[in-house]
């Protein structure tokens, strides 16, 4: 490589805790280039470059900018050395205009009052009118601002007033100008940003948010470039303008790094590609010299072992039968495109796909908590043998038709339970409307209303706690002092506990360390082989393929395939997450 | 009749500027400070404080009008600024919950008031309020432009002052722009580098400032030096008020006023009690309509500012 470096990392590593994000990472960045960053879901492709726009701090490791180490502690320092990140979620003020974002925080220029005072003189000095009369006898006569005694008096306030404007700015306290920002659109003009600057964040578009970060980023002086998915947000045509302006800033010498994973993109705008896999660094390779098998392979790497026991498939009725699902979400972003699968009885099915792919939309649709556009969700009522459609039905309704249906919501603690409630009052957030059972005689017992039936919950937690290994001072510890891994535990235990015909569980290994998640894949497979029909939504590859029996694959809410996690390895899966297997190809999997 | 009423209305709606004005800064700053009733009544404390103060020093004979006016003026603001760093302690900097903490600053000041109002010597109070309510020389019949408009005292004309003031800064200045941001999305103001906490404390510590000038203002002016314990009834209707004028001071002058002359309209008119006891319900039926119509109408720039009542933690993401 001819071209100079910008800023090179080396053997950057970060923990959280235990977990390793990044571990010992060299990557170099060059001046005047479009670099990928490529990578699965939590293969720490954000963490390493939080860690150069200065959000975190790296553990182990040094940032090098022109030959010298810098220190990054804060997104300020980063904009010291010209380096500028635009997040997922954007950092704006709804009610700002785009042009008052871009200016907030901005430094001024040093203030002095004799430069002030020059100003003032000059003003002074400047001709303000000129007196031509029609009359071509009298002369033409300029008229200064000193000249007339309104100008003087002006002029006289002003120069009082210049000790109180200095304190002023001292505060911070400028006006701002009504011409502010002319900077921000001579660099919108220059790249070609298409926006208006003056409109308010709340009336725009999510392209035209994107747009407002970018350019905030370049108001700040910002020669290179952090994208955090830049196109999950986007419309192709809008992905496709923004590959002309990233163009655009290269040809201007600025570095652009883009984190994605997805590999058509990396291929149609990128000059090389950093390839990260599990927080290591795996490899840079030039774009021109590459394929996207050869990408896929080093992203998802070689199949490891994991020794997950599979038993076969048992009874496997039809359970649940979706047909045609689609859902959009209140922003207008259509999440699931015409879904249809079958949940079988007996069988794991596992959903894979990069996150933000419509997993969760799916999981809400079937448990109730949203509604879809079009489509059916068909259960099929083992005790009864009739049919019903679960679509428009509320999660309440769903359980009082009988249709048990159990859900591991993906945010433990955000939908599943209440963190700051213990573990018996978490297992009755299933029970709270049965009420206390009192025996009148040997045969009868009545329910008192209103009153609430501790005792069985209470069973309930200390049976989970001991069958599951709960690591819990008590039953009446709050569950957000719990461990991650038995927070998970007590939340599935609960689910489970319901005696559930389909289960639905959304990475319930997240966060967990290799024991907790043990556990947690044995009771899937216990429900298994009780008869349940266990959906698993994953995001660790060689898990799916080693826990499920079949491997339903979505990518931007459409599925791509499925197939038998028996035969299928990770490649072609991968392929299909990103979905840029052939059509070719993609028929023999279907047919193996 | 009617010149009177508006007259005694604007002269009486200082009380309500001074607190929603205050409470406006507080709240564009993201402190929704519920403490102000109680700060107003520690204001007011500590007029009667410096007052009193002031009186012992120099004798009944000795006062002067800058001292009798400054003296109490910056004890009410020493007094209020600390009901505000009690307030801003509790919620910036160790994070609790914001309503708790204002309802319980309420409730101190209340008794503030009462102990320390309790105790204070009024001997020369009357005299200090004359210099209070010292108003522009107007002959003993003055016409309307003179009653409407030179007729008060020197607290009037700061409130409405400080309100246009605060208006300029909050729309045109940078520092108001950074404060905005602030109270919006403090984590984005953060990220551009601006100070959360100091603007928090700065915004609060002034606001509270502002809002004690109105205890100040009802025992020293309108009162004319008598003591009285019931001030928090008015900073509850200066919170109000906020919401009323949707959080902008400046329309919180023709606000205050029309908040005034409802209070004050049962003296003016012939009403039974339980009328009397009905039209001063309706500010607050007002405020309610108000909210409901600026959540029907849910324009964005009359609505709270976002992150109004929510503490922020850098490292939350």
């Amino acid at each position: 490589m001819a071209k100079p470096v910008a800023v090179q990392m080396k053997g950057i590593s970060k923990f959280f805790g235990e977990v390793v994000a990044n571990k010992g990472v060299d990557l170099t960045v060059y001046e005047g280039e479009i670099l990928s960053v490529l990578g699965e879901n939590g293969s720490g492709k954000t963490t390493l470059m939080n860690m150069l726009s200065g959000i975190y701090f790296p553990d182990e490791g040094e940032i090098v900018i022109e030959g010298e180490p810098v220190v990054i502690r804060s997104p300020r320092d980063a904009y010291r050395y010209k380096i500028g990140m635009v997040h997922q979620h954007f950092k704006l003020v709804d009610v700002f205009t785009a042009l008052d974002n871009i200016i907030l925080g901005e430094e001024m220029p040093r203030y002095s009052v004799t430069e002030h005072a020059a100003e003032l003189k000059e003003e002074a000095e400047r001709p303000r009118y000129v007196i031509d009369n029609d009359d071509a006898e009298a002369p033409v006569k300029t008229v200064r601002a000193a000249d007339t005694k309104a100008g003087r008096a002006r002029l006289a306030v002003r120069t009082a007033m210049l000790p109180l404007v200095k304190f002023g700015k001292k505060l911070k306290f400028n006006w701002l100008p009504k011409r502010r920002g002319q900077k921000a659109r001579e660099i919108a003009a220059k790249y070609g940003f298409d926006i208006d600057l003056n409109k308010k964040i709340y009336d725009m578009s999510v392209s035209e948010k994107q747009t407002v970060e970018i350019i905030k980023v370049l108001y700040r002086g910002a020669d290179i470039l952090i994208l955090d998915e830049p196109t999950a947000v986007l419309t192709p045509q809008e992905t496709e303008r923004l590959f002309d302006v990233m163009r655009n800033m290269r040809e201007d010498g600025k570095s652009i790094i883009i984190i994605t994973h997805k590999l058509n993109e990396v291929m149609a705008i990128s000059d090389r590609v950093a390839v990260l896999r599990k927080g290591e660094f795996i490899g840079a390779v030039n774009t021109s010299e590459t394929s996207i098998p050869q990408l896929t392979e080093m992203m998802v790497g070689h199949k490891t072992e994991l020794n997950i026991h599979r038993g076969d498939p048992v009874g496997c009725e039809d359970r649940l039968v979706v047909e045609g699902l689609s859902f959009t979400d209140h922003e207008g972003v259509q999440k699931l495109k015409e879904v249809s699968f079958t949940a079988r009885s007996g069988e794991i099915l596992g959903i894979a796909g990069i996150a933000g792919s419509g997993q969760r939309e799916l999981l809400e649709t079937i448990a109730g908590l949203q509604r879809p556009m079009k489509g059916t969700i068909v259960y099929h009522d083992p005790s009864t043998g009739k049919d019903e459609n679960l679509v428009k039905k509320s999660p309440a309704k769903i359980r009082e038709l009988g249709v048990r249906l159990s859900f591991v919501p993906e945010d433990r603690l955000g939908m599943g339970l209440v963190g700051s409630m213990d573990i018996i009052d978490n297992m009755m957030l299933r029970s709270y409307k049965r009420s206390i059972p009192v025996k009148i005689d040997k045969t009868h017992t009545v329910n008192i209303p209103l009153v609430l039936d501790r005792k069985r919950p209470r069973q309930l937690a200390e049976r989970i706690i001991k069958d599951l290994e709960v690591v819990t001072p008590s039953t009446h510890t709050p569950v957000r002092r719990l461990s991650g891994g038995n927070i998970q535990k007590v939340l599935v235990g609960r689910e489970i506990a319901a005696a559930p015909t389909v289960l639905m569980a959304a990475y319930p290994v997240r966060g967990l360390d290799i024991n907790s998640s043990y556990t947690i894949y044995n009771l899937l497979n216990e429900q298994k082989e009780n008869g349940v029909a266990v959906i698993y939504v994953g995001e660790d590859l060689d898990v799916l393929i080693e826990l499920c029996d079949r491997i339903m694959v979505i990518c931007a809410g459409r599925v791509t395939g499925i197939v038998d996690g028996r035969t299928t390895n990770k490649e072609t899966v991968g392929l299909m997450m990103t979905d840029s297997l052939s059509a070719k190809d993609s028929e023999e999997v279907a047919n193996d | 009749m009617f010149l009177a009423f508006l007259q005694s209305s604007i002269r009486f709606s200082t009380i309500f500027l001074f607190g929603s004005v205050g409470e406006t800064l507080t709240e564009k700053s993201g402190n929704l400070n519920l403490g102000i009733p109680g700060i107003m009544c520690m204001g007011a404390a500590g007029g009667i404080i410096g007052a009193s103060t002031y009186v012992e020093a120099v004798g009944t004979s000795g006062i002067e009008a800058w001292g009798a006016t400054l003296l109490p003026i910056l004890f009410c603001l020493l007094f209020s600024g600390l009901g505000g760093l009690i307030y801003c302690v509790l919620t910036a900097t160790l994070r609790c919950n914001q309503n708790v903490s204002g309802l319980a600053l309420t409730t101190f000041g209340i008794g503030f008031l009462s102990f320390f109002g309790g105790r204070a010597k009024t001997t020369g109070f009357s005299t200090i309020s004359n210099f209070f309510t010292l108003s522009f020389p107007i002959g003993d019949s003055p016409n309307w432009f003179e009653t409407l408009f030179l007729s008060y005292g020197c607290l009037v004309y700061i409130a409405i002052i400080i309100a246009i003031i605060a208006a300029i800064v909050l729309k045109k200045t940078r520092i108001g722009l950074n404060l905005r941001a602030v109270g919006e999305n403090p984590a984005t103001a953060d990220a551009a580098g601006i100070s959360v906490t100091n603007y928090k404390y700065a915004a609060t510590l002034i606001g509270s400032m502002i809002a004690g000038l109105g205890g100040l203002f009802y025992i020293m002016d309108y009162l004319g030096g008598s003591v009285e314990y019931s001030i928090d009834k008015f900073g509850w209707m200066a919170v109000a008020l906020v919401i009323f004028t949707v959080w902008r001071p400046n329309w919180a002058i023709l606000g205050s006023i029309l908040f005034s002359m409802l209070y004050l309209l049962p003296n003016y008119v012939s009403v039974s009690f339980a009328e009397r006891e009905v039209i001063k319900m309706i500010p607050y039926l007002v405020t309610i309509v108000v909210l409901v119509i600026t959540s029907i109408v849910s324009k964005r720039e009359s609505q709270p500012p976002a992150s109004l009542g929510l503490s922020y933690f850098r490292e939350e993401r």
